[in-house]
C-alpha cells in the first residue's frame, strides 16, 4: 500500500493549502484525532482475546471477518482509566507505519466515534511543550473544533517498539 | 488484448520459463560432471540452450539468443561426440549459465558484464575450434549404433530369408520371430510366393520367408542378435526405416508423415520410381494396378501395405504418448491463485467447524448431523488436496547447492563432495523458500569451519576429500532435514571461551554440550578467527536461528570432536494448517499442535503435592516436569479438583501443560499474530473456533526453552 502520511506543519501552513480530513473520538471525557487516510473503518466491538505475555498496549485479538485483528487499549497513555463497554463503543480499525517500513493494521477501543472533521492546515497549533499530561512525541498538534481543542495523534509513535524485544 | 501487452505477456512467459530451464540446466551440467558419457544428460543441456535460443529470439531477447547459440553449438559437437566433456567445458557453461541469468535479471533483456562475455565468447569459440581440429568425428550415427542405453525409438524392415535346409539344423524359424515380438511392436508378413505345387513339396525344407516390421528403442543389435544363429546362411537384410523421437517439436521428422505405399515399394527395391510413376499416372488403387500389371506380386504388395499399416499405427502411438504425457505433466499456476485458494479452503475448514458445532448441538437432528459430516469429510478432503498441491520435492533446492559446494570447494581450497539424499521428501512451498538461506549458511559453515583442508586431513588419516551429507525424510508431521559433515567438529570449550568473551553467558554456567552448541546460533556469535568472504561474519548462524523459529521449527547440533558436526533441522510440514488439541483454562482456549502431544493424564491435587512444589508428576513411574498455564499466563478464576496434563514431546524432552479441560481434535487454520505481538514468544499464532472467537497456539517448543531457563534460574 502506498503510503500516505499527511505532512502536518504545526503553524507554519500557507493560507489557502488544501485542508486535511481528521477522524475525532471520545476516549472518557477528551477528543482526539487521527489522519483520516490511516483509518480503515469503524466496528462495533467483538469478543476479544486475550495475549498473555504483550505489550501493555496491547489488549488481545479479534475475528475481523475472518481476520485475526490485534486491538489496543490506548486510554492509559492518556492518563485515562478504561471504562466499560457501552452502547457506544466501538473498535478503530487504522494501518500503522514504522520506521523500517513494515506496517501492521490495529483495533483501536474508542468510547464513541464523533465526526469527521477539515481542518486548514494553518489552524493546526504545536502541540504544547509543557503542561499536558501526554507524552509530547504522541502528539502531532493541536486542533480546534466549534471552539474545543482535541489532540491530533502521532499514531506511528504510538505504537513504535511494541512487540519489539524478546 | 493489444500487440504490446500480448507481447509483454510473451515476455514474461518466456523470462519464467528461461530461468527454469537455467535451474534445470545448471542442475544438468553438475550431473554431466559425474556422469560424462550420459547422453540423456547432453541431450536434456542441449534441449534447454535450444528452447533459450529459440525462445530468446522469438520475444526480443537478441543478446541472449545469440550469446546462447555458441553455448548451444558447443553442446551440439559434444552431443555428436566431437568435443569431450571436461572440467573446463563445465565450467565455462556455468559460467554462461550465469550470464545468461544476469542478462534475463537485467531490465533490458542485454545487460552483462561485456568483458565477462568477451572473455567467454573466446572461451566458447575455442572450444568450438578444438572440436573442429579434432581427429575426424564420427559420422552421423545410425541410432542404432550409438552408446548402450536411451535409443530412440526406431521402426526397422527386416526381410528374414532362412535357408531352405533350416530345419535340418534343428533351428526353428518361429521362435526367432517370436524373439523379436518382444523386442516391440511387431507385424509379421509370411511371404508363400514360392511355395511349390504340392506334389513338388519337400516336407523338410522350408519355402517361406518373411517381412518383418519392428518397432523397438533397443537398437540394431538387439535385433542382429536374435538372428545370431541363422546369420551366415540365412538370407538377412535389416533397414531402418525411421526414428519416432518424440521429443522434438518441429514435426520434421517424420512424426506427422507416414510413407506413401509407392514410397515404400521403390525403396524396398521391389519397383523402381519410373514404373511407379508410370502406374500411378492411371490413377486407380496403386497396389491393385501394380498387382493387375504384374509388376509385384500381391504378396510383396500385401508386405508393403503392411509396413505403412504398421508406421502408422507407431506414429500414432507416439502422438498418444506424447499427448497423454503433456496432460499428466503439469500446468503452470501463480502462486498467489494457489494462496487464494488456501486461505479460502482455512475459511471453509472455519465455517464447517463451526457446522459441527451446530450439528453437535442441535440434538436430534439427524439430517443436519448428517450434513454436517458430510460437509467435514469433504472439506477434510479438499484441505489435504490443496495442501497437497503446495506441496514440493525439496530436492530441486537440495540440488542447488551442488553449485554452492562446488564453488566453495575452489574459493577454500578444500575438496568437498556433496552428497544428497531423499530429495523426494515433499514439503510446503513456502516452507521450502524460507530454507533456502538457512541450509545456504548451514552448509557454507560445513565447508568453511567443519571441512579441514585436504593436508590437515591426511594427517588426520581421513581421507582427503571432505563430504557434506543433505538429507531430508519425513518424521510423522514434521520434516528432518539435516546437514552432516565429516569435518572436525565442534570445540565445546572453544565456543564457551568465546560465549564468555561476548558476554553471552555467565563463566560459571554449567552448560551440557548441547546447550554449548546452541550458543552458536546465538546474535554476533562466530569462532571463525579470521573473517573470511564465506562466512564468520557472524550473522548466518542467526538466520538459521530466526528462519527456522519462523517456520516453528527446531534445530539439534550433534558433534564429534575430529569426526564431524550434524545440525538436524525439524520443520513443520505446512504452515497453514494443522491438527491441533484444544484445551481449556479459565474462560480461555488455547491449542496445541497435536503433532508435539504424546498423552493426556488427569492431574489430582494429592499427585501433585507428591513432589512438593517442585511441578513434578508421577506418570508411570516417570517423573515429568509440568507448567501450569494458568500460573504461567496469570489465568483467573480457581483450578478444577481434577485438572488435566497434556505431555508434550519436543526432540525428546518431555514436559506437561496443566489446563482444565481438554476439548479434543481441533482443525487449526494458522494466522499470524502480527507484528505487534512478535515479542510473545509463547504463542505461535492464533486460529477462529467455531463460534468465531479467536483461541491462541502454544509454541510447545518455546515454552519448553522457557521453562528449562526459569528453572535453571530457579536453581541458581
Amino acid at each position: 500500500m502506498e503510503e500516505r502520511r499527511l505532512n502536518i506543519t504545526p503553524g507554519g501552513g500557507e493560507a489557502g493549502e488544501a485542508p486535511a480530513q481528521f477522524l475525532t473520538f471520545r476516549l472518557g471525557g477528551e477528543v482526539f484525532a487521527v489522519e483520516i487516510e490511516r483509518v480503515r473503518e469503524v466496528i462495533d466491538p467483538a469478543p476479544v482475546t486475550r495475549v498473555p505475555g504483550a505489550h501493555p498496549l496491547m489488549t488481545g485479538v479479534f475475528n475481523l471477518r475472518g481476520t485475526v485483528m490485534p486491538v489496543a487499549e490506548i486510554r492509559p497513555e492518556f492518563g485515562l482509566d478504561p471504562g466499560g463497554e457501552t452502547a457506544d463503543t466501538c473498535f478503530i480499525i487504522m494501518d500503522i507505519g514504522s520506521d523500517s517500513g513494515e506496517t501492521a493494521t490495529v483495533g483501536i477501543i474508542a468510547d464513541q466515534v464523533l465526526e469527521v472533521v477539515d481542518l486548514a492546515p494553518e489552524t493546526i497549533d504545536p502541540a504544547p511543550k509543557v503542561g499536558a499530561r501526554v507524552r509530547p512525541e504522541l502528539v502531532k498538534g493541536i486542533g480546534k473544533r466549534r471552539e474545543r481543542f482535541f489532540m491530533i495523534l502521532d499514531i506511528d509513535a504510538m505504537f513504535k517498539g511494541v512487540g519489539e524485544g524478546r | 488484448m493489444t500487440v504490446d501487452s500480448a507481447t509483454d505477456q510473451g515476455r514474461r512467459v518466456f523470462i519464467e520459463e528461461a530461468e527454469e530451464l537455467l535451474a534445470q540446466l545448471e542442475e544438468s551440467l553438475m550431473e554431466l560432471e559425474d556422469a560424462p558419457d550420459d547422453q540423456e544428460i547432453i541431450g536434456g543441456i542441449f534441449r534447454a540452450l535450444h528452447t533459450i535460443k529459440g525462445s530468446g529470439a522469438m520475444f526480443g531477447f537478441e543478446a541472449i539468443s545469440s550469446f546462447t547459440h555458441g553455448v548451444e553449438n558447443v553442446f551440439d559437437k559434444v552431443r555428436a561426440g566431437e568435443i569431450p566433456v571436461s572440467r573446463d567445458l563445465i565450467d565455462t557453461a556455468l559460467k554462461a549459465k550465469d550470464l545468461i541469468k544476469e542478462m534475463l535479471d537485467s531490465d533490458d533483456g542485454a545487460g552483462c558484464d561485456q568483458a565477462v562475455m568477451a572473455g567467454l565468447k573466446e572461451k566458447i569459440d575455442g572450444f568450438l575450434q578444438d572440436g573442429a581440429a579434432a581427429p575426424a568425428a564420427p559420422p552421423l550415427a545410425a541410432p542404432a549404433d550409438t552408446a548402450n542405453g536411451g535409443q530412440p525409438l526406431c521402426s526397422w524392415r527386416i526381410r528374414f530369408r532362412p535357408p531352405a535346409n533350416i530345419f535340418a539344423t534343428g533351428m526353428d524359424p518361429t521362435m526367432l520371430l517370436d524373439d523379436l515380438k518382444e523386442l516391440g511392436e511387431c507385424d509379421i508378413v509370411g511371404m508363400t510366393e514360392e511355395i511349390p505345387r504340392l506334389s513338388e513339396i519337400d516336407p523338410e525344407a522350408l519355402y517361406i520367408w518373411w517381412d518383418i516390421l519392428l518397432t523397438t528403442d533397443k537398437g540394431r543389435n538387439a535385433i542382429e542378435d536374435v538372428f545370431i544363429f541363422v546369420a551366415d546362411d540365412a538370407d538377412l537384410n535389416i533397414e531402418l526405416i525411421q526414428c519416432h523421437d518424440d521429443d522434438a517439436d518441429d514435426g520434421e521428422n517424420g512424426r506427422d508423415h507416414v510413407k506413401k505405399l509407392g514410397e515404400i515399394l521403390v525403396e524396398r527395391g521391389d519397383i523402381s520410381a519410373d514404373k511407379l510413376d508410370e502406374a500411378l499416372s492411371e490413377q486407380s488403387k496403386l497396389g491393385e494396378i501394380l498387382v493387375n500389371k504384374g509388376l509385384i506380386s500381391p504378396h510383396r504388395l500385401q508386405s508393403a501395405l503392411k509396413e505403412q499399416e504398421h508406421i502408422k499405427k507407431v506414429a500414432q502411438a507416439v502422438q498418444q504418448k506424447a499427448a497423454a504425457r503433456e496432460k499428466t505433466a503439469s500446468i503452470r499456476v501463480a502462486s498467489n491463485k494457489l494462496d487464494h485458494l488456501v486461505n479460502l479452503v482455512g475459511e471453509l475448514v472455519t465455517v464447517q467447524a463451526r457446522l459441527s458445532q451446530l450439528a453437535a448441538g442441535a440434538g436430534t437432528d439427524n439430517q443436519l448431523i448428517f450434513l454436517a459430516e458430510e460437509v467435514e469429510r469433504l472439506s477434510a478432503e479438499l484441505r489435504d488436496n490443496t495442501m497437497s498441491i503446495r506441496m514440493l520435492p525439496i530436492g530441486a533446492t537440495f540440488s542447488k547447492f551442488r553449485r554452492l559446494v562446488r564453488d566453495l570447494s575452489d574459493t577454500l581450497g578444500k575438496e568437498i563432495a556433496l552428497s544428497i539424499s531423499g530429495s523426494e521428501t515433499e514439503l510446503d512451498k513456502t516452507v521450502i523458500e524460507k530454507l533456502k538461506d538457512p541450509l545456504v549458511h548451514l552448509i557454507r559453515n560445513s565447508a568453511d569451519h567443519g571441512i579441514e583442508p585436504p593436508e590437515v586431513r591426511r594427517q588426520a588419516g581421513k581421507p582427503p576429500e571432505g563430504s557434506i551429507l543433505l538429507a531430508a525424510e519425513h518424521s510423522g508431521a514434521h520434516v528432518l532435514i539435516r546437514v552432516s559433515d565429516d569435518g572436525a567438529g565442534l570445540d565445546p570449550e572453544k565456543i564457551k571461551a568465546k560465549a564468555v568473551e561476548k558476554g553471552l553467558i555467565d563463566p560459571e554456567a554449567d552448560l551440557s554440550d548441547a546447550e554449548i552448541y546452541n550458543l552458536v546460533f546465538a546474535p554476533g556469535f562466530s569462532t571463525a578467527k579470521t573473517v573470511s568472504n564465506v562466512s564468520g561474519r557472524g550473522v548466518g548462524m542467526d538466520v538459521v536461528k530466526n528462519n527456522i523459529d519462523e517456520l516453528r521449527g527446531e534445530i539439534e547440533v550433534e558433534s564429534e570432536p575430529g569426526r564431524g558436526t550434524t545440525v538436524t533441522l525439524k520443520i513443520p510440514l505446512t504452515l497453514a494448517i494443522i491438527e491441533g488439541l484444544l484445551a481449556r483454562i479459565g474462560s480461555e482456549r488455547y491449542v496445541l499442535p497435536l503433532s508435539a502431544v504424546e498423552e493426556c493424564v488427569e492431574l489430582r491435587a494429592e499427585d501433585s503435592s507428591v513432589s512438593e512444589r517442585r511441578n513434578l508428576v508421577n506418570i508411570r513411574g516417570e517423573l515429568i516436569p509440568y507448567v501450569s498455564l494458568r500460573e504461567r499466563f496469570g489465568i483467573s478464576g480457581q483450578a478444577p479438583a481434577i485438572e488435566q496434563i497434556v505431555v508434550t514431546n519436543v526432540l525428546g524432552t518431555r514436559i506437561g501443560f496443566v489446563v482444565d479441560e481438554v476439548i479434543g481434535q481441533h482443525q487449526t487454520v494458522i494466522k499470524n499474530l502480527g507484528r505487534l505481538y512478535q515479542n510473545v514468544r509463547e504463542i505461535s499464532g492464533a486460529t477462529i473456533l467455531g463460534d468465531g472467537s479467536v483461541a491462541l497456539i502454544l509454541d510447545v517448543a518455546q515454552m519448553v526453552h522457557a521453562a528449562e531457563e526459569s528453572e535453571l534460574a530457579s536453581v541458581r
